[in-house]
Parts: structure tokens; C-alpha cells; sequence
């Protein structure tokens, strides 16, 4: 092949295809990898939905309130459980297909040194990454739902009902905001230092993310007659995407939808931009 | 960003720099120094020098991974610090580090690089297996790339960064940490992309790789060049044809003062461990008369030798210390 000494085509040209081949090699590795994907995507909702929807039904240990009969409390928190969960696989997928792979190839593969060699602007590069995780968070979010319907004692009945605008709208925009949210913290945590990340960042956004509960019922945890938990978690994203969940899967109360689409969007873009400004700073010098 | 920029002002060179420099944040003093670089379509040029010189940062700039601090530096007729993306189509950059993608097999290290590059599907996988053919990897093309040894993943990464025929082939120190056999068989392979027209620029601390592989050789030292030319022109520039050395016991100090004022063409005399190196304008007839002088000075002479000048000779005269240090 002749040696062209000047470029033979445009930036764009040359970003389009480059950002394709970056989202295909992601892929591959996805189907190369797939059963691990599955696997490490059902494990967590599985023991969720095993030990709160099976294992506490059978052996009498309450959850949601009970108030309502035998089995009625139990499913009145399957109904709350399950959505949360999805907003969960959602996020750790994020996490575990953008963080800390980055983490990986910024740190002992230096593999991200040869794909910013690509030729398009560098900041492509890191949302390639991204969109090549919020497809993974969609597939999780699709193998997860129907497991975490299903795994329940007899009795214990989420009651789901589909809201097709929500879903086919808000997942896709959660999935690109949590991968965001994996690009940030990829990019701020050393590969030594990301069991930090987990255990200061990961698990508060988890615990205090509406996985568990329903942020409008939070009201009672209060000091005085300000409400502090209902108030402090609203800067967790995890409850907006928890809260949006429900309403796309569920008909219990939840968050108002114009509250939580630009805040999800918002957090998407915030993500988004500190984190292609740490890519850009930890690639070039 | 549309149309590639062609800039009237490489005038026929590959590589041009102007004043190129670099300071990191929180550094007193530049890392390169208003460096002045040309390099022609069809040379290997190599930057000479020891670590800390200043080498990989240049490298880093021409291949868009380190920002300038000021200066101007062209690749191929594009400007590097304008239209860095433009730039990285023009490029293939072996770097120090095995960055090559553990998740893909060897084939498909080679396969998406072409991808990346827009070469198309049918294309890609064409040049894939012609290129595993030419670097004898053929037979490892379907194995992940941990199987491969230091010196098998090395040439992966150089039939990679050919893959889109860059204009310029960048390696930093390429054959640092390879064993003696893989790194004569990494200079085989540069000689012969280089005389199917590749234009390499390398850097290296190894004088002996400069002086086989490099055409033209810049020698750096603190972010400067010290001098640039063919390495052996810049072997004539010393003045000096070759270098003794002598083992000694007692005092070399006093030696050294006597061989540079009793000899004639004895320069840059220097202690090194257990003994003196000097620098020799003409080898003839010397050994007898250091050994005659040494025993007439009452020092007692070990072991004597004369090799050749080479590149570390022309460092250590204009720096005054090793390429090691």
C-alpha cells in the first residue's frame, strides 16, 4: 500500500469510522465474554430477590410492613424490590463495564495508550467507552427484570405493569448516565484504590439510593420536623433512577417524572463532561 | 476541522519542529528546549540520549500525546498541535509499554487496528493475515496475546502501528528490556520497512542501536539537541578514533594527568572502575608507549586495551559523563 504523507481524509470522516470500531471491539469482547456478563449481572439481584421475596416470606421474618394480610406487606415490597433492582444492575453495570475497566487500561494494561492513538479527537475515545457500557447496562437491565420477577415465594407478587414510553425512554437515558457516572469515577480512582471507590462511593449510592424503599415514604426519618434523609439522599442519582423505575415498571407512588427525567439527564451530563475532562488530562500531559 | 491542512512550511521534510519546547507543571526546567528537528521522508532518524533527555517527550509531541508549551511542530504537512486527529492518521506509534489489547487474539489486535483506521472489513482482514505472515506470527494469529513472549508481542505491536501505512513510524525504545536475539531480529525488521520507503524516528539510549539502524542521529542531553548528523560523521567530528582503556592499581588521577601531558592526542581522560578511559586521536604505536610511561611514572599497568570510537565516545565528549548515568 503507498505512504500518504498527507491525511487522506476529514477528522470527521476518520472519527465516524474510528468510533464504530471502538464500540464493535467492545461488543466482541462482550459476546466473548457473555456467560461472565450474565453471570456477574444476575448474581446481585438474584441474592437480592432470593433473600428478600423467598427466604423472608418463608421464614416469617417481616418486610414491608405486613399490614395487609399473610402476604400482602411482602408483595406491596416486591413491588417496590424489583424496579429497584434493575435501577441497581443498571448501575453496577456502569460501574463494572466503564470504571473499572478504564481503571484496568489506564493503569497495568496501558491499553488505552494505543486506542488514543486513534484517529479522532481523544475525548471520542471515552464516549465510545460509554456507549458501548450503557448498551451492556440495556442488556442488563433486560436479563434482570424478568429473573427478579420471577424468584419469590408462593404468595409474595410484585405488581409490575408496563409503562412502554417510560421504559423505552428512560432506560436507555439511565444507562448513559450511570456509564457516565463510570467514566468519572474510572477516571478519578487509581486501579489501587478502587476498592475506595466501592466501599465510599458504590455502597452509600446503593444503601442510600430508593433500591430498598420508596423515596416519598422516607418522610418519617426526621430531626425535629425537618425531613434529613428524604432530603440528604436527593443528591444520590441512584434515587431518581430507583424513583423512574418504578414508574416505568410499576403503578406505586413515586417521584414526579419532571423531576426525574432533567435530573437524570443532568447528572448524565455532569458525569459526562467532568469525565471526559479527567480522560483528557490523564492521556495527555 | 474539514479538509487535511497542508502547510507550505514543512518544505520536503517529514518531520519539522521550530523552537518546539516543553515544560511540565510544577518543573523549574524545560524537558525540551526549543528544539529544531528535521527529519526527510525515507530516513530512520534516531534521538539519541539518556533517560531524563528529553527524547520520549519529544516523541510524545509529534505523536499528539504531550501538549507543547510553545513552538511549532509539523508531521507530514500537518500541523501537530492544530489538528492533532488529522495528525494521528499520518502516524504509527510503537510505545515502551505492551499496550496491546489483552480481551482480542493476535489477529484481532491487528484486525480492529484497521477498523479504527477506516480500512473496511475485507481490507482489515486482508492486511491482518498478510502482515501475521510477514512478522512469523501466523501460526499464533487465534491465541490471546498473553501467550505471546517479550519479543513475539513487540512485533505485534510494530505490524499494528504499519497497519494504516502511517507516514512515520515512532518507536520509543523499542527494543528496551528485549533479549539480545529479539532486538537484532526488531532491527532486521526496521531495516526492511525502511528500505520499502518507511520513515522511522526512534529513540533509544542504546548507541549501538542508533549507530546500526539511524541514518541521522540527534544526540539530547537536557531537552537539547547537542549535536545531529550520519553516526559516522558525528564518530570524524571527535577527533578521536578510538578509545583506550587501562586497568590500574594506585593512584589514577596522577596517571591521567601524565598520559594527557606526555602523549600526544589524548583527550577526555577519564577514571572509570578499576582503571582510566581516554579518548585516542591515533591508536598507532600507543600501547607501547602508554606502558613505557606508565612504568617509567612507577605505576604498575593491569590489563591495556583499544577499541573503536562509537556513538557513547561522541556523547561522553560533549556531556563529559556515560549514556548511563
Amino acid at each position: 500500500m503507498a505512504i500518504a504523507q498527507v491525511p487522506t481524509r476529514t477528522t470527521l470522516a476518520s472519527s465516524w469510522t474510528a468510533l464504530g470500531a471502538l464500540v464493535r471491539r467492545d461488543l466482541l469482547v462482550l459476546k466473548k465474554n457473555f456467560g461472565e456478563f450474565v453471570g456477574r449481572t444476575l448474581m446481585q439481584p438474584l441474592l437480592l430477590v432470593f433473600v428478600f421475596l423467598y427466604v423472608f416470606p418463608k421464614i416469617g421474618q417481616g418486610v414491608g410492613g405486613g399490614s395487609r394480610g399473610a402476604t400482602g406487606g411482602e408483595s406491596a415490597f416486591a413491588t417496590v424490590l424489583v424496579p429497584g433492582v434493575v435501577a441497581i444492575s443498571i448501575m453496577f453495570q456502569g460501574i463494572q463495564s466503564v470504571a473499572v475497566q478504564l481503571s484496568q487500561e489506564f493503569g497495568f494494561t496501558r491499553e488505552i495508550e494505543d486506542r488514543v492513538g486513534a484517529p479522532c479527537p481523544i475525548w471520542l475515545v471515552a464516549v465510545a467507552r460509554v456507549l458501548s457500557g450503557a448498551a451492556q447496562g440495556l442488556i442488563s437491565a433486560v436479563i434482570v427484570f424478568p429473573i427478579a420477577s420471577v424468584v419469590h415465594a408462593r404468595g409474595v407478587q410484585a405488581n409490575l405493569s408496563f409503562h412502554w414510553w417510560i421504559v423505552v425512554t428512560l432506560i436507555p437515558l439511565t444507562c448513559v448516565a450511570m456509564t457516565s457516572l463510570g467514566l468519572l469515577l474510572g477516571t478519578s480512582f487509581e486501579p489501587r484504590n478502587i476498592g475506595l471507590m466501592f466501599g465510599f462511593i458504590v455502597l452509600p449510592l446503593v444503601f442510600l439510593g430508593g433500591t430498598y424503599y420508596q423515596w416519598t415514604r422516607l418522610a418519617p426519618v426526621e430531626i425535629g420536623s425537618f425531613h434529613w434523609l428524604q432530603t440528604l439522599v436527593l443528591i444520590n442519582p441512584l434515587i431518581y433512577v430507583s424513583e423512574g423505575m418504578r414508574a416505568a415498571l410499576t403503578t406505586t407512588t413515586h417521584m414526579h417524572l419532571y423531576i426525574i427525567y432533567p435530573v437524570v439527564a443532568g447528572f448524565g451530563v455532569i458525569f459526562m463532561a467532568l469525565g471526559l475532562r479527567n480522560f483528557a488530562r490523564r492521556v495527555l500531559s | 476541522m474539514g479538509t487535511p491542512a497542508s502547510l507550505a512550511t514543512s518544505d520536503g521534510h517529514i518531520i519539522k519542529t521550530v523552537d518546539l519546547s516543553k515544560t511540565y507543571p510544577e518543573m523549574d526546567v524545560p524537558a525540551v528546549d526549543r528544539l529544531c528537528l528535521e527529519v526527510l521522508p525515507g530516513e530512520i532518524f534516531g534521538l539519541l540520549g539518556p533517560n531524563g533527555a528529553g527524547k520520549t517527550t519529544t516523541a510524545g509531541m509529534l505523536t499528539t500525546r504531550v501538549v507543547p508549551s510553545s513552538g511549532q511542530a509539523i508531521v507530514g504537512s500537518v500541523d501537530v498541535i492544530r489538528h492533532p486527529s488529522l495528525v494521528k492518521q499520518l502516524i504509527g506509534v510503537v510505545s515502551q509499554q505492551n499496550t496491546l489489547d489483552r480481551s482480542l487474539t493476535v489477529r484481532e489486535n491487528l484486525y480492529y487496528h484497521g477498523l479504527l483506521f477506516g480500512l473496511g472489513t475485507r481490507k482489515s482482514r486482508q492486511i491482518s493475515d498478510e502482515l501475521l505472515e510477514k512478522f512469523h506470527l501466523a501460526n499464533w494469529g487465534d491465541k490471546s496475546v498473553f501467550a505471546l513472549s517479550g519479543g513475539m508481542a513487540q512485533r505485534l505491536m510494530v505490524a499494528r502501528a504499519i497497519f494504516h501505512s502511517p507516514a512515520v513510524l515512532f518507536l520509543d525504545e523499542p527494543t528496551a528490556g528485549l533479549d539480545p536475539q529479539s532486538r537484532l531480529a526488531l532491527w532486521e525488521i526496521l531495516e526492511d520497512l525502511n528500505s520499502k520507503g518507511q520513515t522511522i524516528l526512534l529513540t533509544t539510549h542504546y548507541m549501538e542501536e542508533a549507530d546500526q539502524l539511524c541514518n541521522r542521529v540527534a544526540i539530547m542531553d537536557h531537552g537539547k539537541i547537542l549535536a545531529l548528523d550520519s553516526p559516522e560523521n558525528l564518530k570524524k567530528s571527535l577527533g578521536a578514533s578510538a578509545v583506550l582503556t587501562v586497568r590500574l592499581d594506585g593512584e589514577k588521577k596522577g596517571f591521567a594527568d601524565l598520559l594527557e601531558r606526555e602523549i600526544d592526542g589524548v583527550t577526555n581522560c577519564r577514571e572509570i572502575q578499576g582503571g582510566l578511559e581516554a579518548h585516542v586521536a591515533s591508536p598507532e604505536k600507543l600501547l607501547p608507549k602508554v606502558i613505557s610511561k606508565a612504568e617509567a611514572g612507577g605505576y604498575s599497568v593491569l590489563d591495556i586495551g583499544l577499541k573503536e570510537a562509537t556513538l557513547e565516545t561522541v556523547f561522553i565528549n560533549l556531556t563529559g559523563k556515560d549514556l548511563r548515568d
